[in-house]
């Protein structure tokens, strides 16, 4: 099992990929699929040393419509800010976001949603992995963004992940 | 083409793309207008993420009402900027930090024991800055 498929969700993921470039949903593009989908894990095994586990796939959904929502609702924040205000006068500054998160996979998502959710920018890890730098564009309650970004985003991630 | 297509569909069709062309083009508004590099870097980051989505969901609809079947490849071109951009936007700020020194000084603490990783200093560094010190010591 683990031989043939060492990474199932890989697996999933580039079948996937594959039938929507190819663009239907025949026999023969799912069968395709499905050969470069066991055939590339099993070659790049080697490269991915741990697995991700994902407890809750259904979180997942939730998770990905509340970054949908928050992406809409703050773009139209940022571009009042940019439109209306002059640069200098925006109160931009970076915050530390200590992570309780542990797991690569998580941190990397997370640090995703931070730059595409508007007003804020990932910028750097801790070397030790266990707190993210981030720009905001306009803030002046440093404290607030950051409890915001850890009770809407990372909370959901832990449930998720760990 | 378009004859085919509702006077609703082409509604929401139109209304998508003038979103989308709004939220793109502030976004460039924003690389140009804004101060300073980390500010900048937030208006294209924005507009890969509502301006593209509206055009592609626009794209998407207006294939399923002319063509009749519904079109995957916007969804992958999402799947591919929701990858491309933060990973880009992060080397950006990286290379920024670390060429940058008034940059440097900005940066608010680790909070922890461990310097952030675009300034901290390679393995090999470490061990020989900590043979050093045992030598000293």
């Amino acid at each position: 099992m683990s031989r043939i498929l060492p990474h199932p969700v890989l697996t999933l993921v580039i079948t996937a990929v594959w039938i929507l470039l190819v663009n239907s949903f025949s026999v023969g593009a799912v069968l395709l699929g499905l050969v470069i989908g066991i055939l590339v894990p099993m070659f790049t095994a080697p490269y991915w040393p741990g697995r991700p586990r994902v407890r809750h796939p259904f979180k997942i959904l939730a998770y990905l419509g509340i970054v949908l929502w928050d992406i809409v609702v703050s773009n139209v924040q940022v571009a009042w800010l940019v439109l209306f205000r002059k640069g200098d006068s925006l109160r931009s500054r970076f915050v530390t976001i200590p992570l309780e998160l542990r797991s690569p996979e998580a941190i990397t998502v997370l640090a995703g949603t931070i730059t595409m959710t508007p007003g804020t920018v990932s910028a750097d890890l801790s070397a030790c992995g266990r707190a993210l730098l981030v720009h905001c564009l306009e803030t002046d309650d440093p404290e607030g963004t950051v409890a915001q970004i850890k009770d809407r985003y990372e909370r959901r991630l832990m449930e998720i992940f760990e | 083409m378009t004859n085919d297509m509702p006077f609703w569909l082409e509604l929401i069709v139109s209304a998508l793309l003038i979103v989308g062309a709004f939220f793109l083009i502030v976004g460039s508004i924003g690389l140009a207008k804004l101060p300073d590099m980390m500010r900048r870097l937030h208006g294209p980051t924005k507009a890969t993420t509502l301006g593209i989505g509206a055009i592609l969901v626009a794209s998407m609809i207006h294939a399923g009402a002319t063509r009749g079947y519904l079109s995957y490849h916007e969804l992958l071109i999402t799947l591919f900027l929701f990858l491309a951009a933060p990973i880009t936007a992060y080397m950006i700020a990286k290379a920024h930090i670390l060429c940058d020194r008034a940059t440097e000084a900005e940066l608010t603490p680790t909070g922890t024991d461990a310097p952030w990783s675009t300034l901290s200093s390679t393995e090999e560094e470490e061990k020989a800055a900590a043979e050093e010190t045992a030598e000293r010591a």
